[in-house]
């Protein structure tokens, strides 16, 4: 049995002057520990797929189990990071990173000092009592990756979380919160329209076709860029070559739709 | 590299110093037009260019402060007024915000009464004085109604208006963590609309007043409101003018006191 089955999801959006297909047969397993990526053009449903796996959005048909159980009714087992940080800008660090623990109600004092032991491994010791608007953006999103994490969720989705900052940061980032993962053992989904972002970070990439939304194709990561940090990973040979077949099939949507 | 550095630091002075006499010479300006304004009411006054008994003089007005001062009187209905402004405006600017709160809780209710809003909102609120007045009696209780009444509805609108505003990814966040309605508005809704509920009290400030001093000029024996009432009356127009000053210079206080309020409170 997967950890995460998605079986055959459609989601129409419904407006006054029309009914929008969004999703159409989406059927997917992720195992546990499994990095994947959403890959597509924009407009291709990677988001509400993403909402609908976390028990936001309720799809117009099919189901998600999260081992074996069905995803309504399950709270806190998902955690979501989302383009920005969406730091509460008057709330402290601290206050903000505890949040989930507080609506919870799992906030006592040792999955408190657990989540600022998060904050320090993340690199942001002694900025509990800050506010956010005093922290640079790449910061910020540590922090949120914190808040995120503080939960202890087994599933993560990760909605376009760099795509905000600038170059380097979002290379550093990369690193840090794929190593987070791997340490921690967590599952989770990237949601992104960067194909070298895609191939560093997963284990699987999978590349959706526009309108309405389908799983075009599944690109198995090699062996070797698993194993290695992104930063490494774009910097392995394999890299290009898994890049060029990706981009093809990028190339190719666009141009059979045109 | 240290010659460039004390022309610098030069600079910024002479920068500094343009600043301060920018500054002065509005002050400047600002106080010219005080005493112009008072010297030419005074002069015209007693030259009879204007009629004193209907615009009195900034001396005669003087000489009634103080005498109003000394038995008490002045004090005495300023404090009314000035309680019943503020217990207005609170009041208003909660109820105002408590309605808003189950507009955004309903968004069926907030579909349904939005048409109301709009009829209230337009309708000239001193209006319902006599009815009020007859309600709930004549005295304090009517007055502070109508101190209330007059802000309510606005602050109602646009308090609602900014809730709707707060951006839905800090919701997303929340009910990610599997968050309900009631803590969603009160860890984000309530917090980010701050801002906003703090500067529709500094207009309900100027609204209260107007409510105020219509309850009073409806029924009160008492308050500045009954002053101008009462100097219209007997035709002691300086007895208007004094009311209209001191409310002037109190409105103006108070309002400076929510504006620091606000500065306090908003730390972003």
């Amino acid at each position: 049995m997967s950890f995460l089955a998605i079986k055959d999801i459609h989601h129409t959006y419904f407006t006054k002057a029309s009914a929008t297909t969004a999703l159409s047969e989406i059927s997917l397993h992720v195992e546990e520990g499994e990095f994947i990526s959403f890959l597509g053009p924009s407009g291709c449903g990677k988001t509400t797929l993403l909402s609908i796996i976390a028990g936001l959005i309720k799809p117009t048909q099919g189901t998600i189990l999260l081992e074996n159980k069905p995803i309504t009714g399950l709270k806190n087992q998902i955690g979501y990071m989302l383009q920005q940080d969406y730091l509460f800008p008057w709330k402290t660090i601290e206050e903000n990173i505890l949040i989930g623990l507080k609506l919870s109600k799992q906030l006592n004092e040792q999955t408190k000092s657990a989540a600022l032991d998060l904050l320090n491994q993340m690199g942001l010791k002694g900025i509990e009592k800050q506010l956010p608007k005093q922290l640079s953006g790449g910061m910020r999103q540590r922090a949120a990756l914190v808040r995120t994490l503080a939960t202890e969720p087994k599933l993560l989705m990760l909605d376009e979380p760099f795509s905000a900052l600038d170059y380097q940061t979002k290379l550093k980032l990369e690193d840090l919160v794929s190593n987070t993962l791997d340490s921690f053992g967590k599952t989770a989904i990237l949601v992104t329209h960067d194909i070298g972002e895609a191939i560093a970070m997963s284990d699987r990439v999978v590349l959706f076709s526009p309108s309405p939304g389908k799983i075009h194709k599944v690109f198995e990561m090699p062996e070797e860029l698993r194993n290695i940090s992104p930063f490494n990973a774009r910097n392995h040979e394999a890299f290009s070559s898994i890049f060029q077949k990706i981009w093809k099939e990028l190339d190719s949507l666009e141009t059979g739709k045109n | 590299m240290k010659q460039g550095k004390t022309n610098v630091s030069l600079l910024h002075k002479n920068y500094l110093h343009s600043l301060t006499i920018k500054k002065r010479w509005v002050r400047f300006y600002q106080i010219v037009i005080f005493l112009l304004f008072f010297s030419s009411w005074e002069i015209s006054s007693q030259k009879r260019w204007i009629d004193p008994l209907l615009f009195s003089s900034p001396s005669k007005i003087w000489d009634l402060f103080l005498e109003k001062l000394q038995d008490g009187s002045l004090m005495a209905n300023l404090g009314v007024t000035l309680t019943e402004t503020i217990f207005g405006f609170i009041l208003g600017t909660l109820l105002g915000t408590v309605l808003a709160a189950l507009l955004w809780w309903s968004p069926m209710l907030s579909k349904i009464v939005d048409p109301y809003l709009v009829i209230l909102n337009a309708m000239p609120k001193v209006a319902l004085g006599p009815i009020l007045i007859v309600a709930l009696g004549p005295g304090y209780p009517s007055i502070i109604a109508m101190g209330a009444i007059i802000s309510v509805i606005i602050t109602t609108i646009v308090v609602y208006t900014s809730f709707k505003e707060v951006d839905p990814n800090y919701l997303k966040v929340l009910q990610t963590f599997g968050a309900t309605r009631l803590q969603c508005f009160k860890e984000a809704i309530l917090p980010a609309s701050f801002p906003t509920i703090i500067s529709t009290l500094k207009v309900n400030v100027g609204l209260s007043w107007v409510g105020v001093i219509v309850g009073e000029f409806l029924v009160s024996s008492r308050g500045l409101g009954y002053f101008i009432i009462y100097g219209f009356q007997v035709f002691n127009f300086t007895l208007v003018f004094l009311s209209l000053l001191v409310i002037a210079v109190v409105a103006t206080i108070m309002y400076q006191l929510v504006e620091l309020l606000e500065k306090k409170l908003i730390k972003e």
